[in-house]
């Protein structure tokens, strides 16, 4: 051992930069890195993924009275609304269908792929959407105080106390109510969930905003007359940076199984679009539960798979930013 | 202390207040009116109950004219009458109130019996395989979407094997009485406390172990050491006491939620608790009882936080609230 | 911040790599040893150089495998502590006093913190054993019982739930199993009444959080002197008190280790509290001894350049200086130290063979030891 560092010409002190001590903290955390090869495994399949397949999301599959099988976008010559022409819906899977096809008749593995587009797309946009508002709203009340900062505080609690599923209900019949068109209604969805959300982001920044404020540096800056905007941005955000990574990354997985939820539930991402959440609703019929497990376990195993990665990595961030845990 | 519990109540008041202006705003801001939209497929509203409604929600007033006067209504103690129900909205609540916690409590118990040993052991052999285990399941019950979760558990231990009901809160046509009525009931929500219990033992778990890592940092462990006690009567005696402290906290916090429902689970397994009703409200536009679930659920939350914060004072012998 | 590397982070980020890997087997093989059951008492028994010393702190070396590299706090430290006596431990923060101290309480942090080599030998009623050698379930034996400590920060070194009294009795309970239970509060106030407590009754009632933080210490030593220890290791004991009570805890000490007749192994780095207190002095410089022998000896000779900056950097009353003295420079990094003499880059006395090996410790008259190439033979 004594030989090995004996050995060391460049003092890694100087050169290391904190940065580096970050990342081999948590390449070493294996969890962690079991999260980053899910999530890369889950945005290929659900971003590339759709170039490979021979269908669309919305494509229906019939079956002629001959026993042929053709879709909507392949007609092959048939007429769906022909003679003796069957949807081709539950099918079992098969080479053409891997998972089968859904109870309309649309293929199961597409879908898929197209449902963790829109989760995927949903949670990222969500989040995005939460962290701007909190760090913005939680940044003001935390730097300034006094009156603002009581006003701001008082309307995170509100968001805090008020209960998102009736909330959510409500707002979805109001878009009903307006005749909003189903493919405007995933805007709508995405919106609420970042108004509902950055309560929590908001509480952490103040918070520490009002730790760090009273810090040296801090006061040093004010000593020397930095523009407010400036301290906050040059300053105070850099150090609140570590817990809003894992805060978005921990968040990605919970918006993900929220907006499942709300899909399930018939609230979120409308039909024909393709959801994880809304492809599992279909277990709701005890016949699909019991016969047609190919239908709603696939998804149902994504969301979990996914969320997982997310909170692996997520977990992973908080243990390699946190300087006490040295090992 | 109690002047700090009132001045707590007193700004809850005012967020309640932002909340059902929130909700009732929402109700008042579609066209035509919400009334009529969500009653038209409500067979059980008659004409009668919708004339009523626009006059308690003053639907022909401005907006803060019907607000204040559904207002008064509740400072005079009534939420309304529930149409789907046909009782007070209060009634209603503190009777559904105790479904949902029968459902919530045992979960909540199985929580506190799993989570926190398995946080503490988790902490105490940090980055052990056991760590990498227990940390693996808690992060994947954090990650189950419910409703899956209740799926599965449905399809195999309901179809499959046939050992326990799929939902409901009693068989149907078996006029079970007494004990055999309460074993009856007690089969029908094995499943719904597994779901909760199970979403709910990841944070619970990682909680607890980060804060025993915490505590084992702290200088008076390596005073207990120091004073040659064995390892567990450091473990479990002098870092575990401190430990407790954040636990007591958020678990105190919890009580008051048990109360207010899950609407999916309780949805799946059918069990007539608060979340299920509100759902049954919010499909059929009971609007009474909506606000009411609604202000239930919120001064539910805010209690919540309250309870944690003066637990916090009592467990903490250092705190002193002001 | 994550990809853009120069060609020597790359090569900082291999040899982490390395370090890490070589850290790892390092350390499964000092834990497994720690796990061994049923030690034999043949294994750890060892016997005294001198009899009369208490404690022999023979070529220790404790060393921390951190991800930067290996930090060699300890570095073969060799202290005699005889029977009875009181022996000062000096030198700057970092210099592995500390680690020293908590090394012969087996208190270092693992598993990065190891004893590595060495031998800490403890004359113990029943025969001398080796501390290093013994394990863990023995030397809670003798922690808190035949050797006690008192920490550095009063503040945060009792458990903030559990009232004083509970905390001492907890002590007695666990090595005096001749004290009746019924006795066990009468004991603790007298403990707390000995260490000069006016209010015992009430402080015994207390919380941690109720005290000053002289209270809390006095605590503190009243703890570790319930059992009658043999020997006591105070680690920094006033440095957290201000200076008025800096000095009523020393003349306590002082005057309880006459009563109890133990020894003191005392670790500060203020040398107004080394001549008050010791008998014998320790320098440390970067995990090394610099120069020891009887605190007369070092204080009015002292012979390493590192001994006498210190003292000259102390401020004396009544003495007009321009400016107080300061020592240049800084420790040097315990994970590159360099293969000369540690202090050379600091040192005003330089001379050629400064650049050569590492200086061993050697003895001059009186017992007076100093590890510096000026007393070398030849050196001058």
């Amino acid at each position: 051992m004594a030989e090995a560092t004996a050995k060391k010409e460049i003092n890694l002190e100087k050169v290391v930069t904190p940065g580096q001590l970050v990342r081999k903290r948590f390449m070493r955390n294996k969890l962690a890195i079991v999260g980053v090869f899910i999530l890369l495994g889950m945005f290929l399949f659900s971003f590339v993924g759709p170039f490979f397949s021979p269908y669309g999301e919305y494509t229906l599959f019939y079956i002629s009275a001959d026993g042929v099988e053709f879709s909507s976008d392949d007609l092959k010559g048939f007429d769906p609304s022909g003679a003796g022409v069957t949807i081709g819906n539950r099918q079992s899977p098969s080479s053409t269908h891997w998972l089968g096809t859904d109870k309309d008749g649309r293929d199961v593995f597409t879908r898929l792929m197209y449902g963790g587009r829109i989760s995927l797309t949903i949670g990222i946009v969500v989040v995005f959407f939460q962290i701007v508002l909190g760090v913005t709203l939680g940044g003001i009340a935390g730097y300034f105080g006094g009156k603002i900062d009581n006003l701001i505080m008082r309307l995170v609690d509100v968001i805090y106390c008020l209960p998102t599923l009736p909330i959510m209900l409500i707002i979805s019949s109001l878009l009903i109510a307006y005749k909003i068109p189903q493919d405007q209604k995933i805007y709508w969805l995405t919106l609420v969930m970042g108004l509902m959300g950055w309560a929590s982001v908001a509480r952490l920044v103040r918070a520490q905003i009002l730790t760090l404020r009273e810090r040296e540096f801090m006061v040093a800056t004010e000593a020397t007359g930095i523009h407010p905007a400036r301290r906050i941005i040059k300053h105070l955000i850099p150090n609140v940076m570590p817990q809003l990574i894992v805060v978005a990354t921990m968040g990605m997985g919970s918006v993900i199984l929220t907006e499942a939820a709300y899909s399930y539930l018939g609230i979120g991402v409308p039909f024909p679009y393709a959801s994880w959440g809304n492809m599992v609703n279909v277990v709701s019929d005890p016949i699909i539960m019991r016969s047609y497990v190919f239908m709603w376990l696939p998804p149902g195993l994504c969301i979990l798979i996914t969320v997982l990665g997310f909170n692996f990595v997520g977990d992973g961030l908080r243990d390699a930013f946190d300087p006490k845990m040295k090992r | 202390m109690w002047q700090y519990i009132v001045r707590r109540i007193f700004i809850g008041m005012f967020v309640l207040l932002g909340v059902s202006m929130i909700i009732y705003g929402l109700i008042r801001i579609a066209p035509g009116d919400y009334v009529s939209n969500l009653t038209s497929s409500n067979p059980e509203v008659t004409q009668e109950m919708i004339d009523q409604l626009n006059e308690l929600y003053g639907l022909n007033d401005s907006i803060p004219e019907g607000y204040s006067k559904w207002l008064i209504g509740v400072m005079q103690g009534d939420l309304g009458t529930s149409f789907i129900e046909q009782k007070p909205v209060t009634e209603v609540l503190s009777s559904k109130m105790w479904f949902s916690f029968w459902m919530a409590f045992p979960a909540y118990i199985l929580q506190i019996l799993i989570a926190i040993p398995l946080g503490i052991l988790s902490a105490t052999k940090q980055y052990s395989k056991t760590d990498y285990a227990v940390t693996t399941f808690a992060l994947m019950g954090m990650s189950l979407p419910s409703f899956f979760f209740a799926a599965l558990l449905q399809r195999i231990f309901a179809q499959e094997l046939g050992w326990l009901p799929l939902s409901g809160m009693k068989t149907a046509r078996m006029d079970y009485e007494g004990f055999a009525l309460v074993m009856d009931m007690a089969r029908h929500f094995v499943l719904p406390v597994m779901v909760l219990t199970v979403l709910g033992i990841g944070g619970l778990m990682r909680y607890s172990r980060t804060n025993m890592l915490e505590v084992l940092k702290e200088d008076y462990i390596r005073t207990a050491r120091a004073k040659g006690l064995s390892e567990s009567k450091v473990i479990y005696k002098h870092a575990f006491r401190n430990t407790l402290i954040p636990i007591v906290t958020i678990l105190g916090g919890m009580i008051p939620g048990l109360f207010s429902g899950s609407m999916i689970t309780e949805g799946i397994f059918g069990i007539d608790g608060i979340g299920n009703a509100s759902l049954a409200a919010l499909r059929g536009g009971d609007i009474p009882f909506i606000m009411g679930a609604t202000l239930f659920m919120a001064a539910l939350t805010l209690i919540g936080t309250l309870v944690s914060d003066v637990l916090y004072g009592v467990v903490d012998p250092r705190v002193r609230l002001k | 911040m994550f990809f853009n590397k120069t060609a020597e982070q790359k090569e900082a980020a291999k040899k982490m790599k390395e370090i890490v890997k070589s850290n790892k087997a390092i350390i499964k093989k000092f834990e497994d040893e720690k796990k061994r059951k049923n030690v034999p008492a043949s294994e750890y028994q060892t016997a005294m150089k001198n009899p009369d010393n208490i404690l022999e702190i023979d070529n220790l070396h404790t060393y921390f495998y951190t991800d930067m590299g290996v930090v060699r706090s300890v570095n073969g430290v060799n202290i005699e502590i005889p029977q009875g006596k009181t022996v000062a431990l000096v030198g700057e923060s970092g210099c592995g006093k500390s680690v020293t101290s908590m090394s012969v309480m087996k208190l270092i942090m693992g598993p990065s913190g190891q004893i590595t080599n060495g031998a800490i030998r403890y004359n113990r009623a029943s025969g001398p054993i080796d501390i290093v050698k013994t394990p863990i379930s023995e030397m809670q034996h003798i922690r808190g019982n035949e050797i006690s400590m008192i920490f550095q920060e009063p503040m945060t070194s009792l458990n903030p739930v559990f009232r004083i009294g509970a905390q001492i009795e907890e002590a007695i309970m666990l090595h005096r199993p001749d004290v009746p239970k019924s006795d066990l509060k009468a004991q603790t106030i007298k403990m707390l009444e000995l260490v000069g407590i006016a209010r015992a009754e009430g402080v015994y009632a207390s919380f941690p959080h109720e005290l000053s933080g002289g209270m809390r210490q006095r605590v503190m030593i009243a703890m570790s002197l319930c059992c009658n220890p043999k020997m006591i290791i105070a680690d920094e004991p006033t440095t957290a008190l201000d200076v008025t009570i800096q000095a009523q805890v020393l003349e306590l000490l002082r005057d309880l280790k006459d009563k109890i007749d133990a020894s003191i192994l005392l670790i500060t780095h203020d040398l107004g509290v080394v001549a008050e207190m010791a008998d014998y002095v320790v320098v440390m410089y970067a995990g090394r001894v610099a120069e020891q022998g009887t605190a007369h000896e070092v204080f009015l000779n002292p012979k390493h350049p590192y001994t006498i900056g210190l003292i000259k950097s102390k401020p004396v009353v009544n003495q007009l200086v321009e400016r107080l003295y300061s020592i240049p420079g800084a420790v040097p990094n315990p994970v590159n130290l360099p293969n000369h003499c540690y202090f050379k880059d600091r040192c005003d006395k330089c001379i050629a063979a400064c650049n050569g090996a590492i200086p061993e410790l050697k003895t001059l008259e009186g017992g007076h030891k100093v590890a510096c190439h000026l007393y070398t033979q030849g050196g001058h």
